[in-house]
């Protein structure tokens, strides 16, 4: 009995661990700007101010639109290079195909810093800087080696004769793969796209560094650089508002696949 | 694929061959190992080296540990383990810097809810070890998820008739667990510490937010965007993200020849 009551104990240990920032920053947002200073952890009084300041202030909207863009973006070219990349890595047998996964791996853990430079100057003298498409492409760069790794993974457990059925019966080979494989592929391919969005989402290195303005700046970077009314004033009440509004969609999508996630996250690492 | 990443690194150790500042465009020429010898020389780098070491160590240290006990809550705890399952997912979800926002709030001496709760009066981001604790904690409370993943993965390939015939040897929990449980999850070990190792050493959301680098806590990535981006000096910058992907390849071998190589099969 102790020992149950020990393991409910850390449950509640766990999950209280989990959710107390998100907590603190909900609870932020909701306060009204003479309390922010008050030093407690909820909220005396609730308010909706900071939301809608947040909507008033353009800067905030634009960042939202470029962060969905080039995260939808980013999310649509990954994955479906990486689909046809999977593919052909785990029904074409070709030499040199266990290379492409290691390197696919080393990519993955390669240091952003180290490109950073390089995409600097060359986006500079290509006119790609502070453009969508200046962010979409490293980002691509750093989830393709990921969403190959993870679909690769995920096709080998595929019953592969349905498609020998389906060109018997006369499909070609891109018609099999469309009506007979993807849907059965459809689960990784998801998990795939999720893991590329978050990534998508999340980063901030190459946000500040090959962004400048409203025209391609995304949430972090914007967040991070948030002005409030003085520049000596940092716009707490404003930061919180913002990061509860980019948070809670993406919480929210991650709760409803997190089965598929789980794996996603896990696939290949211990499979071995 | 490779031709991506493989062709701005090559830019950048050609770049860290010139004396490269945007400033100054005109003054562009070769110097040679030049811009090597000034960061090597340079007691910043060392510094930032060095934080960055103690941040990854203690910090994939902590998750390590922490990671553990989430992992082994989760396979154990049956009637809990969907919702904890659930909760730990969060910190993966949301985005880094307004993760490291959050605890730059909590640790404010005037919004903040730390100092009230340990009846402390302290600028927490205002001094060098405080900051430096602050840091660890954002990381490890962003991170430790995908360790407590990685290792309950590692913990469901344990046969249970096994740890079951230990039992029946008279080896209690903590033998059992050591001399069973650990063994064969070490795959699962490695391959968490593998990814956190090199992932930690590149920090840079967290530090950036928190203190900017500020009080000596720089870390090698903020080292590198200062020099690139803020002062535009492109050789210089690029010497020093060339010397940071030499020490991601160095801890990357170093672990691969000290336990073998945990990703040995990738195909089945």
């Amino acid at each position: 009995m102790s020992a149950r009551l020990l393991w409910a104990a850390g449950s509640v240990a766990a999950v209280a661990y989990a959710l107390l920032p998100v907590a603190w920053i909900v609870s932020l947002s909701l306060k009204r700007p003479g309390d922010l200073g008050d030093g407690r952890f909820l909220p005396e009084a609730l308010t909706l101010e900071h939301y809608q300041a947040i909507f008033v202030d353009p800067q905030f909207p634009a960042a939202l639109v470029n962060s969905i863009g080039i995260a939808l973006m980013t999310t649509l070219i990954a994955v479906t290079l990486a689909t046809l990349a999977a593919y052909a890595i785990v029904r074409l047998e070709f030499r040199g195909r266990t290379l492409v996964l290691g390197a696919a791996l080393a990519v993955a853990m390669f240091p952003g810093i180290a490109i950073v430079g390089p995409l600097f100057d060359a986006w500079r003298l290509t006119g790609l800087f502070d453009t969508w498409a200046g962010l979409v492409i490293p980002y691509v760069t750093f989830t393709l080696p990921l969403a190959i790794w993870l679909l690769a993974a995920y096709f080998r457990d595929i019953p592969w004769e349905l498609e020998r059925a389906a060109r018997m019966d006369g499909a070609t080979r891109l018609q099999a793969l469309r009506h007979v494989i993807l849907p059965l592929a459809a689960p990784g391919v998801v998990t795939a796209a999720i893991l590329v969005f978050i990534f998508a989402w999340n980063d901030f290195l190459f946000a500040i560094s090959l962004t400048s303005s409203d025209a391609a700046r995304t949430v972090p970077a914007a967040i991070a650089f948030f002005t409030g009314a003085s520049r000596y004033e940092l716009p707490t009440g404003s930061i919180a508002a913002a990061s509860v509004v980019v948070t809670a969609p993406v919480i929210l999508v991650v709760l409803a696949f997190q089965r598929r996630i789980v794996e996603g996250l896990t696939a290949g690492a211990v499979k071995g | 694929m490779l031709a991506v990443t493989a062709v701005p690194i090559t830019y950048a150790l050609w770049l860290s061959l010139f004396r490269y500042d945007l400033r100054f465009p005109d003054e562009r020429h070769f110097v040679g190992l030049g811009n090597y010898l000034s960061v090597l020389a340079s007691p910043v780098w060392w510094q930032a080296l060095a934080n960055t070491l103690i941040i990854t160590v203690t910090s994939v240290a902590l998750e390590l540990v922490l990671g553990f006990a989430l992992a082994l809550l989760m396979h154990r705890a049956l009637f809990a383990r969907r919702i904890v399952r659930t909760a730990i997912l969060v910190p993966y979800a949301i985005i880094t810097v307004v993760a490291a926002l959050a605890w730059r709030f909590a640790f404010d001496p005037v919004t903040g809810f730390v100092d009230g709760l340990l009846g402390l009066e302290r600028a927490w981001l205002g001094e060098r070890l405080p900051a430096f604790i602050v840091i660890v904690l954002a990381e490890v409370w962003k991170t430790t998820p995908f360790v407590a993943l990685l290792l309950l993965a590692g913990l469901t390939l344990v046969p249970r008739e096994l740890l079951a015939a230990a039992r029946v040897d008279g080896a209690g929990a903590l033998a059992r667990f050591r001399h069973v449980t650990l063994p064969l999850m070490k795959p699962a070990i490695l391959v968490a510490l593998l990814f956190r190792t090199l992932d930690a050493f590149r920090v840079f959301d967290t530090v950036f937010v928190l203190t900017r680098g500020a009080l000596d806590t720089e870390t090698v990535s903020i080292v590198g965007y200062n020099a690139l981006i803020a002062r535009l000096n492109l050789g210089l910058g690029s010497a020093v993200a060339v010397l940071i992907f030499v020490c991601v390849v160095a801890i990357a071998l170093a672990y691969l020849k000290a336990f073998g190589t945990p990703l040995g099969r990738p195909a089945r």
